[in-house]
């Protein structure tokens, strides 16, 4: 350095400076470390395992009357749907029921003797299917996934057989689930994880980088110096940042790994949403910590804040089903916006570009906690 | 270096907490190179005297004038000029040594070469190169207060501001700490530093004594001494511990501080000189049957300053820093 910098410079200078040390402070810290990895791996081995809706591996009997081709490959399906799991095949009915009874089995699969023969004459082939229904999760399950399979299979015999053998084919509409064909719980869960990851780890990294500073006293010292604020607290945000993306990128891999939840959309776009919604966290967190005086008295705050996110965001409810004043509530929520925006972009394969306006919901947020942190954000103590 | 200047000014600088004052109309004048003591117990209103001056506190009453700059209007272009040690380490625990330093100058705007050699004076000037990379959280009392103001000094402030900086620090480390003070302030920065121990308060060029947020006195640590001239007396004796009840219970005794075998006996003002008080203070002992008791006058010590100011007296009270510094 020959010349004396620009005031400018010394500034960037400056908040690379705090960039910097926040990130050495970070990275030395193994509490902070294991918050930022341990959270979202606990969540989504929490949310994905525990708290899993679907039911799969239904002990089956198979009451095979038909003994065709046909009737065996019906079998096969039923095993590949992973809903029934055959574990008996009983030669009558009644046997079968005894089973259910004993609970040795949740699901019973009758399959006609004349199955064939009515299905190719179009009278109407009738598989019934008897649910273990004390157990109404796994009676849903069986519906839904009976269902599915004899829709497909009435679509394979539409094909094979006479034009008036169609009319009576076995068919009963079910809904498919378009972007969940499976059911599976955590390629739900997952999207809306990586926003209520973030939501709580990064509105409490910043809230906490500040008030630590203020419980050891090393804040005190900072303030004395000729750091703006402004600096400060982009020096104490951009850190976060890339925090942030390494946690959706961390919480993507696990559920593409252990649930193959799918990625659909474009990750560049992921990212450019999750940024912005990183950015209205991070500067919520400023917001909580000037009032805060210890670490404990941010993390309460934070929580004050959490909890609605969690509830009213669409995270564990559907947010059409939920009560007016709810919505309200959850529409101010960034959360309820980056869920759209991050189920929108893995399920759907949805441009970002189609979401603005949630986009824009998150950044308004973001200005206005952002205002409010640096009208809070004094460098004086007392 | 012509007449020294006047870096430090206040006139009835005053901060409430609610109905508490804390400082309460303080006048100040330091000059350029001082080593100026604030010397006070606990609530006294040092800390917040600092604050002021500093910018982080705003003042309730009063004027301050740090380097030229009003504060704490003119706060942010004094900072560059300042270094602060605040009463705790203010240090990054999980930041090495050279990382700490770095970053305070970094942040006080020294950057690339000018930063790298500032880096190699304070860690040679301050011994602190054989832990140039371990962990401030590793280290002793004794280093972080010596890291503590190389990281107030890598930027070369013109004033210093030192909050207790010693509290706690062994006496070898207090020692070489004062040493490195001088040394800085010879090379023309000014020095605030608040203290506990009188035999650093005795060093400093001048002493700024306050009591209940005032200032109870102000002067060379010589002059408030010379003001107890003729007011303290030695005694030795025998039996100590009942000789010092023996004489608490003349008039003339202000107050008496056991010394060992030796008890150091602090007069009231209105006491007839050391001479005179020391043979009463004699006979009083013979009398009460402590054989062989000796008394001669004695030197003051800043702690008998204390005592006097405690008890409400007023000391030599020099207001200007010009006359009070050469």
């Amino acid at each position: 350095m020959t010349e004396r910098p620009s005031r400018a410079l010394l500034s960037l200078w400056r908040v690379v400076a705090v960039a910097r040390k926040e990130l050495l402070q970070l990275v030395r810290d193994r509490l902070s470390l294991g918050f930022i990895v341990g959270i979202p791996s606990l969540q989504l081995l929490l949310f994905g395992y525990a708290i899993n809706l679907d039911v799969r591996h239904i002990p089956t009997a198979i009451v095979d009357q038909s003994q065709t081709a046909l009737s065996r490959q019906l079998v096969g399906e039923l095993a590949a749907t992973q809903t029934f799991r055959p574990v008996r095949a009983p030669k009558t009915e009644t046997e079968a029921i005894r089973l259910l009874a004993a609970s040795e089995v949740g699901a019973v699969v009758v399959i006609p003797p004349d199955l064939d023969r009515r299905l190719y004459r179009g009278r109407g082939a009738e598989i019934s299917i008897l649910a273990d229904a004390s157990n109404p999760t796994v009676a849903a399950a069986v519906a839904a996934a009976g269902e599915g399979l004899g829709n497909a299979i009435a679509l394979r015999a539409q094909v094979g057989a006479r034009e008036d053998a169609v009319r009576g084919a076995p068919l009963r509409i079910a809904v498919v689930p378009f972007y969940n064909p499976e059911r599976r719980t955590p390629v739900f869960i997952v999207p809306g994880l990586v926003g209520v990851i973030l939501t709580m780890t990064m509105m409490l990294m910043t809230a906490l980088a500040v008030v630590r500073e203020r419980e050891r006293g090393t804040f005190e010292f900072l303030i004395a110096t000729p750091v703006r604020r402004s600096e400060l607290m982009i020096g104490k945000i951009v850190p976060y940042l890339i925090v942030g993306q390494i946690q959706v990128a961390l919480v993507l891999t696990l559920g593409a790994w252990i649930f193959d939840v799918p990625i659909h959309g474009s990750l560049v776009d992921l990212a450019l949403g999750a940024g912005v919604f990183v950015g209205a966290m991070l500067t919520l967190g400023l917001v909580i910590s000037a009032p805060a005086r210890t670490q404990f008295q941010a993390v309460q705050m934070a929580f004050f804040f959490f909890l609605p996110s969690m509830l009213l965001s669409g995270f564990m409810f559907p947010f059409d089903a939920m009560p007016e004043p709810a919505q309200w509530i959850g529409t101010v929520l960034p959360l309820t916006h980056f869920l759209r925006i991050a189920r929108g972009i893995l399920l759907k394969g949805a441009p970002l570009s189609s979401m603005l306006d949630e986009v824009a919901a998150i950044a308004l947020f973001g200005a206005v906690t952002l205002a409010l942190a640096v009208r809070t954000f004094t460098k004086r103590i007392g | 270096m012509s007449a020294r200047e006047t870096v430090v000014e206040t006139h009835a600088l005053t901060r409430r907490f609610g109905d508490t004052v804390a400082v309460d109309g303080v006048d100040l004048a330091v000059a350029r190179g001082e080593v100026f003591g604030f010397l006070g117990p606990n609530g006294s209103g040092k800390s917040t005297l600092m604050r002021m001056l500093l910018g982080l506190l705003l003042p309730s009453a009063g004027r301050a004038r740090v380097l030229g700059c009003e504060i704490p209007r003119d706060a942010e272009r004094l900072r560059p000029s300042v270094g602060y040690m605040t009463q705790r380490f203010s240090l990054y625990e999980e930041l090495t040594v050279e990382e700490n330093l770095r970053f305070a100058g970094e942040v006080f705007g020294v950057f690339g070469r000018r930063l790298r050699a500032r880096l190699d004076v304070v860690i040679a000037a301050h011994a602190l190169g054989p832990f140039r990379r371990r962990r401030v959280g590793a280290l002793s009392g004794g280093w972080k207060q010596r890291l503590a103001l190389a990281v107030a000094t890598v930027h070369e402030p013109q004033l210093l501001v030192l909050d207790e900086p010693t509290a706690g620090v062994d006496p070898q480390s207090r020692r070489s700490f004062w040493e490195r003070l001088f040394e800085l302030a010879a090379g023309g920065t000014t020095i605030l530093v608040s203290t506990h121990y009188m035999d650093e308060a005795v060093r400093c060029h001048r002493l700024c004594v306050l009591r209940d947020g005032r200032r109870a006195a102000l002067g060379t640590p010589a002059v408030l001494l010379g003001a107890l001239r003729g007011r303290v007396v030695e005694c030795r004796v025998d039996r100590i511990e009942q000789a010092i009840a023996q004489l608490a219970k003349a008039p003339e005794v202000a107050s008496i501080t056991q010394l060992g075998d030796t008890a150091h006996v602090l007069l009231t003002p209105d006491a007839p000189p050391a001479e005179l008080a020391a043979e009463s203070l004699r006979r009083r002992l013979e009398d009460a049957g402590f054989a062989g008791a000796a008394a001669t006058p004695g030197a003051a010590a800043l702690e008998d300053v204390f005592v006097a100011l405690l008890r409400g007296e007023r000391l030599a009270d020099a207001p200007d820093a010009a006359e009070g510094a050469s």
